[in-house]
């Protein structure tokens, strides 16, 4: 705060505040919009099916969403940078699967290390693959100047054909006594809340702090608002995308390892659509696809909302279960519309 | 031909607010009214209702004897009535002949007749003196020219009644001149004309009549003839303008130069630039637009390749590739593009204020409430207006957004500080404001470019004048050389070196 910055040209009229009006409702109650909806589902949800509010379902929910959750949360950084990440569902296959393989070679290597270094040094490798990947994404897009779309439509293509290359078109397993002791990663609860809702909880929070109290937040922001304002503001526009994009990768990473101990494989459908959903999420908790400004928190409704859906129909026989994509579907068109009146 | 209007106790609310109250005048045809007023006084808001843009919450217009509320501007449109924007209301990606038609394509069949649009566009485009091609692409054009297809795509409309809002702000004195001249052929085929602009000598040269506006009502209206620069000013501001411009203070002569450029080579813009800036001393840049000022500054910034030159800051050479660079050196510039490059319009007053200093500032994390007091201390310091702090900055009007910009640049404490057109459609009062900080800046000992296509600021406000011309230093015109004539003369490159020391210049960078 140096305010040896210049001071006081004489102004003629008192500046200032004049008269502010009180904010309208509406305004103050921006963003609202899918808690609402939440709540709501919720409440229908309890009255169809007294099993949807116990606190087993609620850890079910949470659970399921934490992978399209923890992905959402990187996402939300790119989007409201103004760029987009197609390739996160086959990133994570390709990162379950290399991990997989990576995983299994060091257990029935020679004089093979203890499984649980060998589980940690798999979560390493597979937030090292995150990492790259998003860099590599970040440098394509800022260095080599094409469009996020395209970038990450061309990576979807080659990270499911390796994977699906690697695992000669079937499954990769994990070896079964690795299985066993990486199981409780994705199965045992700490304080009676499961790890992976632990791990969403807390990647959303810190997602949170970034995106609203750090500069490299608020340059997000600031890029995704106008993108040469930002330049001209002296801000390191190109860095500043690309961790974004990293961001994004470590978040696919560790979803993939919360995710992996729960099949224990990896095949060419892993992670299918994922890049949708968490897509669909980030919009739903009211992030403009145009880039600019988002919540973290909306994101983390958003794909609880969309979860929440499924689960209901799971639970009620009011609509049939595989109408589950077509109910998410009207949610998304919905959630946007009333939206769009505050993106003037 | 001709088109007489009449606006009836026209109220208009946004929400809460009220922006016009009640008000009554009429526009003659075939004459070339002003329409004077500060920024907020209502002006842009009329017209945006006489052309169709907006609707009146209470009152009539009257067009022709006719009462009439538009539902959109192409009703208005249908009457002949057009508005050119101050932001223009072209499509880029699209050609000139293509933009001219939009929305009124001629076909032949089901197909677009794209040979008859692209030769009916250029008899348009030769009315208005744009030598282009009609099949040019809209984004390849300069501002000037923009502003002409606009003229050209309301003459194709047939357009009676021409409202031009800030025509000249981003044109260079030669185009201005030109623009003129198109303004008086079209009031002699009889078309009227609403003239608005902050450049009261253009009003006093080329209006019939002026009408005033303050703070949403009518004012005053008087003939041109009878009012003076000085007159106009005082009824727009509604108190006395004494002094638009401090009295200069001169840079001791032994002031260090704080910024020194050499040999600065841009290509396809500027060829082998010279010049320094000293403590305490503000340089004017005057030149055409196309000359290279806003491009020679950008290089220097390293917003564009520079092919050469030294770049000296407090005596040191520097190594600058980046804005970032350039203000961890001490220089900023503010860029010409308000709503483009210099502010998120999008985005809150105090992210605005804060965004070139975050990373300085936070420790680790953000500190919202210092961020909200620099606000407040922002808004004293600069005598910023608004209605409310938590606003975004595209609410506030033109000149609060400029004296926003100007605190956000100078929150990182510069040396150097380049401010690029800083009072463009800026009303009076601020303007006033701006060239009273500008020299505030100057005695807090640092160093100040202002580059202006007014000349009468340049004059007004600068210690020297540096004059370039298609990419080359004509010549840095010291204070007993400012007047218009020799700086034009300079900029048109149609000086007559009288002087043995002004045709130095002028002939090096010829030969």
């Amino acid at each position: 705060m140096n305010q040896s910055t210049p001071t006081t040209p004489t102004t003629p009229n008192q500046p200032g505040t004049e008269a502010a009006p009180a904010r309208p409702l509406l305004a103050r109650l921006k963003g609202i919009g899918p808690v609402v909806a939440l709540v709501l589902l919720c409440i229908a949800g309890g009255l169809l099916n007294p099993d949807f509010a116990t606190v087993d379902n609620l850890m079910n929910v949470l659970t399921r969403t934490a992978f399209i959750g923890i992905i959402a949360v990187g996402m939300t950084f790119v989007i409201v940078s103004g760029g987009i990440d197609l390739s996160v569902g086959s990133m994570a296959a390709l990162i379950a699967g290399a991990m997989i393989v990576a995983m299994n070679a060091l257990a029935t290597g020679a004089s093979p290390p203890g499984p649980v270094t060998i589980v940690l040094l798999g979560v390493a490798l597979a937030l090292a693959f995150g990492a790259v990947f998003g860099v590599v994404h970040g440098l394509l897009i800022t260095h080599g100047k094409i469009e996020p779309f395209i970038v990450t439509l061309g990576t979807l293509g080659i990270f499911r054909a390796v994977l699906t290359w690697l695992s000669d078109g079937g499954a990769l397993t994990l070896d079964f006594n690795l299985a066993e002791s990486y199981s409780p990663v994705y199965y045992q609860s700490v304080l009676g809340v499961p790890i992976p809702v632990w791990v969403f909880a807390l990647v959303a929070v810190a997602g949170a702090v970034i995106l609203n109290r750090t500069a490299y937040g608020q340059h997000v922001q600031a890029i995704g608002s106008n993108e040469q304002v930002a330049r001209y503001a002296a801000i390191r526009v190109d860095r500043t995308k690309v961790a974004t994009y990293l961001l994004l990768g470590v978040c696919v990473a560790i979803a993939t390892v919360l995710y992996v101990p729960r099949l224990g494989s990896a095949t060419p459908t892993t992670g299918i659509l994922w890049e949708l959903e968490a897509i669909a999420a980030v919009v739903v908790g009211g992030t403009s696809l145009k880039g600019g400004a988002g919540r973290i928190l909306g994101t983390v409704i958003g794909a609880i909302l969309l979860s929440v859906i499924g689960n209901i129909l799971n639970l009620t026989s009011i609509i049939s279960v595989h109408l589950n994509a077509a109910v998410q579907g009207v949610v998304i068109i919905t959630v946007a519309y009333l939206q769009r009146g505050r993106r003037q | 031909m001709s088109l007489s209007v009449r606006f009836t106790q026209i109220v208009k609310e946004f929400g809460p607010v009220r922006v016009l109250h009640g008000v009554d005048f009429a526009l003659e045809p075939g004459r070339v009214v002003g329409l004077l007023g500060e920024n907020g006084a209502g002006k842009s808001t009329l017209m945006k209702i006489l052309a169709g843009y907006e609707r009146p919450t209470t009152g009539q217009l009257v067009v022709d004897g006719v009462e009439r509320r538009f539902a959109d501007a192409r009703e208005a449109e249908a009457l002949g009535i057009a508005l050119i924007h101050q932001e223009f209301n072209l499509a880029e990606h699209l050609t000139i002949a293509q933009n001219i038609f939009l929305g009124h394509e001629k076909t032949r069949g089901l197909l677009l007749d794209r040979k008859a649009m692209s030769q009916e566009a250029a008899v348009y485009l030769e009315q208005v003196g744009l030598d282009v091609h009609p099949d040019t692409r809209v984004a390849d054009l300069i501002v000037a020219e923009k502003q002409l297809v606009e003229i050209a795509k309301a003459l194709s409309r047939k357009a009676r009644l021409l409202i031009m809002d800030e025509p000249t702000a981003s044109l260079s004195a030669g185009e201005t001149r030109k623009l003129f001249a198109l303004m008086a052929r079209l009031k002699a085929d009889g078309v009227t004309i609403v003239y608005i602009s902050h450049k009261l000598d253009e009003m006093e040269a080329h209006t019939d009549e002026v009408v005033v506006m303050r703070d949403g009502k009518f004012v005053t209206r008087a003939l041109t003839r009878d009012t003076d620069r000085r007159q106009m000013a005082n009824l727009m501001v509604g108190r006395d303008v004494s002094d638009m411009f401090p009295p200069k203070r001169y840079a001791p002569a032994d002031a260090p130069a704080l910024l020194k450029v050499s040999g600065l080579t841009v290509p396809g813009w500027i060829e082998a630039l010279d010049f320094e800036v000293r403590a305490g001393e503000i340089l004017g840049f005057a030149g055409l637009v196309g000359a290279g000022r806003t491009e020679a500054f950008e290089a220097i910034l390293g917003l564009r390749p520079r092919s050469a030159g030294r770049i000296e800051i407090g005596g040191k050479p520097v190594d600058i590739r980046s804005p970032r660079d350039a203000m961890r050196h001490g220089l900023n510039y503010l860029s010409e593009d308000r709503k483009g490059k210099g502010l998120h319009v999008d985005l809150g007053l105090r992210e605005n204020l804060t965004m070139m200093t975050l990373e300085r500032d936070a420790r680790p994390w953000l500190d919202i409430k210092a961020g909200r007091a620099a606000l407040t201390t922002a808004i004293t310091d600069f005598g910023i207006r608004l209605r409310d702090p938590e606003c975004a900055a595209r609410s506030l009007s033109g000149g609060n957004q400029q004296k926003l910009a100007l605190a956000k640049y100078l929150r990182s404490d510069p040396r150097v500080i380049v401010l690029d057109e800083p009072t463009r459609g800026v009303d009076v009062g601020a303007k006033r404001d701006i060239y009273t900080l500008i020299h505030r800046l100057a005695g807090e000992g640092r160093a100040v470019v202002v580059i202006s296509s007014e000349l009468i600021e340049l004059i007004g406000l600068s210690h020297r004048v540096a004059v370039l011309h298609g990419g080359r230093l004509q010549t840095v015109l010291g204070p007993d050389q400012l007047t218009e004539d020799i700086l034009i003369s300079h900029a048109t490159n149609t000086h007559e070196p009288i002087h043995a020391h002004d045709a130095h210049d002028t002939q090096s960078a010829r030969h």
